[in-house]
């Protein structure tokens, strides 16, 4: 898993989650939109994370995957952070699995988990204005994720 | 004497990413801060969650000189 201010390393990722034993590999890009809740016109956001933790907390998603669907082979969390103009790509996850059943639920389980629990905040600007994101929730725990 | 780290919509809203702020417990750290930084702090801590060294804490934990609380307003990560 990854923090960082650099582009995702999306290709990069996706070939080393190919392993000989895995017929299935998922990769989820979330990319830069145009518009959110109430607000067109979006032209860029800033990401920031809790330094110290949001990687530990990327750590907990992909373990929390791992127990529940133990025949994963690999998995990759990456999270952008800083600014992103419309269209790069902010968070990616990568799952591989022999069949493509439990990677398809395995990404989905972890893009899910790791908006409600990962410690990142991303601020909007557009062209009425910049401010955080109306699309928020509270910090949950990873152990507290929907089976 | 805790360091009280400050993200996001709370660092904006404190005008600072972190600080020193006097406490017995993470309930008066934050009470402290409440009356430090303000009104707009204070509708902000309202809505966020309170972490200890890196995970949930409970406003009536111990803290001391080498311990971190951290307001945690609502994530937006994605």
């Amino acid at each position: 898993m990854l923090v960082t201010d650099d582009p995702l390393p999306v290709a990069d990722a996706l070939s080393w989650a190919v392993l000989p034993r895995c017929g299935a590999v998922v990769t989820f890009c979330g990319t830069v939109r145009d518009h959110s809740e109430g607000r067109d016109g979006v032209e860029h956001l800033h990401y920031e994370c809790y330094e110290e933790h949001a990687s530990a907390r990327l750590a907990d998603v992909l373990a929390d995957a791992r127990r529940r669907w133990p025949v994963l082979g690999r998995v990759a969390l990456l999270h952008r952070t800083g600014h992103l103009d419309l269209g790069e790509v902010s968070v990616v996850v990568v799952a591989s699995s022999p069949h493509r059943a439990e990677a398809f639920e395995a990404a989905r389980h972890c893009i899910d988990t790791l908006k409600a629990t990962v410690p990142i905040w991303k601020r909007e600007t557009w062209s009425g204005g910049s401010d955080w994101a109306s699309c928020s929730r509270e910090i949950t725990e990873v152990s507290d994720a929907p089976r | 004497m805790a360091l009280l780290r400050l993200l996001g919509p709370a660092r904006d809203a404190a005008g600072t990413a972190r600080a020193d702020v006097p406490g017995a417990t993470v309930g008066e750290v934050l009470d402290h801060a409440r009356a430090r930084f303000g009104d707009r702090f204070a509708t902000v801590l309202e809505h966020s969650a309170t972490w200890l060294n890196g995970g949930p804490a409970a406003l009536d934990e111990s803290v001391g000189e080498d311990d971190e609380v951290a307001v945690l307003p609502p994530v937006s990560g994605g």
